[in-house]
């Protein structure tokens, strides 16, 4: 009865992560989704805590450290997620992937201690029954599996998430990209080893394939460059996803198949479609990192001179133009200045100005970021342009305001081939007439590229801090 | 070889759900507006958090006295639950900003 319960408390799981995710797909209903999904996920694991019993019919003990694990990482969980700041969300997002990386390899790692001592050798796994050493070979194979994409989702998302947060840096060393793939296929050199004959030394060899994921991990996310972080991150995604869904197989769990396989494609998808919006591919991304080629175009570019343009007359500008584009970047995220953003846009709307944002599907960290955050500062949706139709609008739009972006908006995109963003669809602000740049400094953007839209003679540069810059441009409009 | 035929023949109809999600994932995604890309990895995130159901297992089944497996196990609970919570909580948090304007 029990059993049969728990079958339906997986099935309700599931289903709520398939209509969750369906959902998701649209503004309206998207926040439900994520609710059902929730919800799927409780019952899933209440069942699990109080309906599961074993192969030999035993229920779960050790209750004590189950609910206080839960407790304490539901209370953790809740207040981080609660406190963290809009600008900070893909790096949050980042850090939970890494737990649930840790936490499927930690289950391979746990299950394996539990085979070992079931076999009553404490050196090794040579004394097993040949009519055992099939299963045992598979069970090896999935716990196996488990922990290298757990592994290596773990320490890949934590530094992901060390870069987003400016604690570390990118670091590459020459002939980086071949060690990672020796290291990889030394790993899983290993790892058929220990399947294929089963040897004395196979624990340790268990440790020191989980040892060698953690480094392919850290390796492999170090050398790429910042402006393709969401595209790791949504690729190590679908790695804990596949790892979840080992776990699936380790126990013949529905649910965590299910929902392991599920994001796991999904994931995969996502990572093309922002490869896609980059006009890159994935191999490009992981192996060609912006950083290496840097040094060869700036060289082809020589700096040129650059207007500068004050505050008080760009207002002018602004309040007497008919229709402006406000086009936000990672600037406008650090400098938290979408409430700026917003009172500047409802200032000029009042004048009669035409205001839109025109956003650029990779402005920002992730995905959408531009989106959620001047949600946040109540930006009307249909205020918002996708690129295409922001690039349509262009050529009738008189004063277009980049607030902190940079490579999105980079003509080297589309005119020079030598430019490592070559190709990378932009925003073509160059098409208005005229140009204000707000920015921080002239260094150059995150992929490390000189910008020569900064040199046009349409374009003005308004240096500052986004956020202090729109006060006092929001404070100037007011005294017109 | 003949291990992993039988080992398909046990497990096929694990396998039929693994084709089948891996089409429906991709299906479902496909459809999603850029603009709710950065909630959709969160809620991606959140749900293969999943994860934790196995830390459960693992947790309940481990001996009293293997400590170190007590430990371990632990800590997969807790960091399976950080990722649960913490995936569900900052999606609600995102979505929350979109749905104000309607």
């Amino acid at each position: 009865m029990g059993i049969s319960i728990l079958t339906v408390c997986y099935l309700v799981g599931s289903i709520t992560f398939i209509i969750g995710l369906k959902m998701l797909s649209s503004p309206v209903s998207a926040r439900k989704g994520n609710l059902i999904a929730a919800a799927g996920m409780s019952v899933a694991i209440a069942g699990t805590i109080f309906l599961y019993k074993d192969d030999n019919g035993e229920p779960l003990h050790n209750y004590g450290w189950i609910f206080s694990g839960l407790l304490i990482g539901a209370i953790i969980g809740t207040i981080v997620a609660r406190k963290v700041k809009m600008t900070a969300m893909p790096e949050m997002v980042s850090l939970f992937n890494g737990m649930g990386g840790a936490c499927a390899a930690l289950i391979s790692i746990i299950e394996f201690g539990h085979a070992i001592d079931h076999l009553k050798s404490s050196t090794g796994i040579e004394v097993i029954q040949t009519s055992y050493q099939n299963d045992f070979r598979i069970f090896l194979l999935i716990c196996c599996a488990g922990l290298i994409i757990g592994s290596v989702s773990f320490a890949g998302s934590m530094i992901a998430w060390a870069k987003l947060n400016g604690k570390i840096r990118d670091f590459a060393f020459k002939g980086q990209h071949l060690f990672n793939i020796f290291l990889l296929l030394v790993i899983l050199g290993l790892a058929s080893y220990l399947i294929g004959s089963l040897p004395a030394g196979g624990k340790m060899i268990f440790y020191l394939i989980f040892v060698l994921s953690l480094l392919y991990g850290i390796l492999f996310v170090m050398p790429i460059g910042g402006a393709d972080m969401p595209v790791v991150i949504s690729l190590l995604n679908s790695f804990t996803g596949i790892a979840a869904a080992c776990g699936g197989f380790l126990y013949n769990n529905m649910v965590m198949l299910t929902g392991g396989i599920l994001v796991g494609a999904a994931g995969t998808l996502l990572t093309i479609l922002m490869c896609k919006a980059m006009n890159r591919s994935l191999k490009n991304v992981l192996i060609g990192s912006f950083g290496a080629k840097t040094p060869a175009t700036q060289a082809g570019h020589p700096a040129g001179t650059y207007k500068e343009i004050s505050v008080s007359d760009a207002a002018m500008v602004m309040s007497y133009a008919h229709k402006v584009m406000i086009v936000p970047g990672y600037g406008l995220a650090v400098a938290q200045a979408q409430h700026a953003c917003h009172d500047l846009e409802k200032l000029l709307e009042n004048k009669g100005v035409d205001v839109k944002y025109a956003i650029h599907p990779v402005a920002g960290r992730m995905p959408g970021h531009m989106n959620v955050l001047l949600a946040e500062a109540d930006v009307s949706y249909d205020k918002l342009l996708e690129m295409e139709q922001a690039n349509e609008e262009f050529p009738g739009i008189d004063v277009v305001l980049i607030l902190g972006a940079n490579d999105v908006v980079n003509p080297a995109a589309k005119n020079d081939p030598s430019s490592p963003i070559y190709g990378m669809p932009i925003l073509e602000v160059e098409l208005a007439k005229t140009v204000i740049v707000n920015k921080r400094s002239m260094k150059p953007g995150y992929a490390g590229i000189e910008n020569a839209l900064f040199f046009q003679p349409k374009t003005s540069m308004l240096f500052g801090d986004a956020k202090k810059v729109l006060q006092d441009l929001i404070a100037e409009i007011k005294s017109l | 070889m003949g291990n992993i035929l039988t080992w398909i023949d046990h497990h096929q109809q694990m396998i039929y759900i693994v084709v089948l999600m891996v089409f429906l994932g991709i299906e479902v995604i496909g459809r999603v507006p850029s603009v709710l890309h950065t909630p959709l990895m969160s809620g991606a995130n959140a749900i293969h958090g999943v994860v934790i159901i196995g830390a459960i297992i693992v947790m309940g089944r481990a001996n009293q006295d293997n400590y170190i497996a007590l430990t371990l196990g632990f800590l997969a609970v807790l960091l399976g639950t950080l990722n649960v919570v913490g995936g569900f909580v900052v999606t609600d948090r995102m979505l929350e900003m979109f749905r104000k304007r309607k």
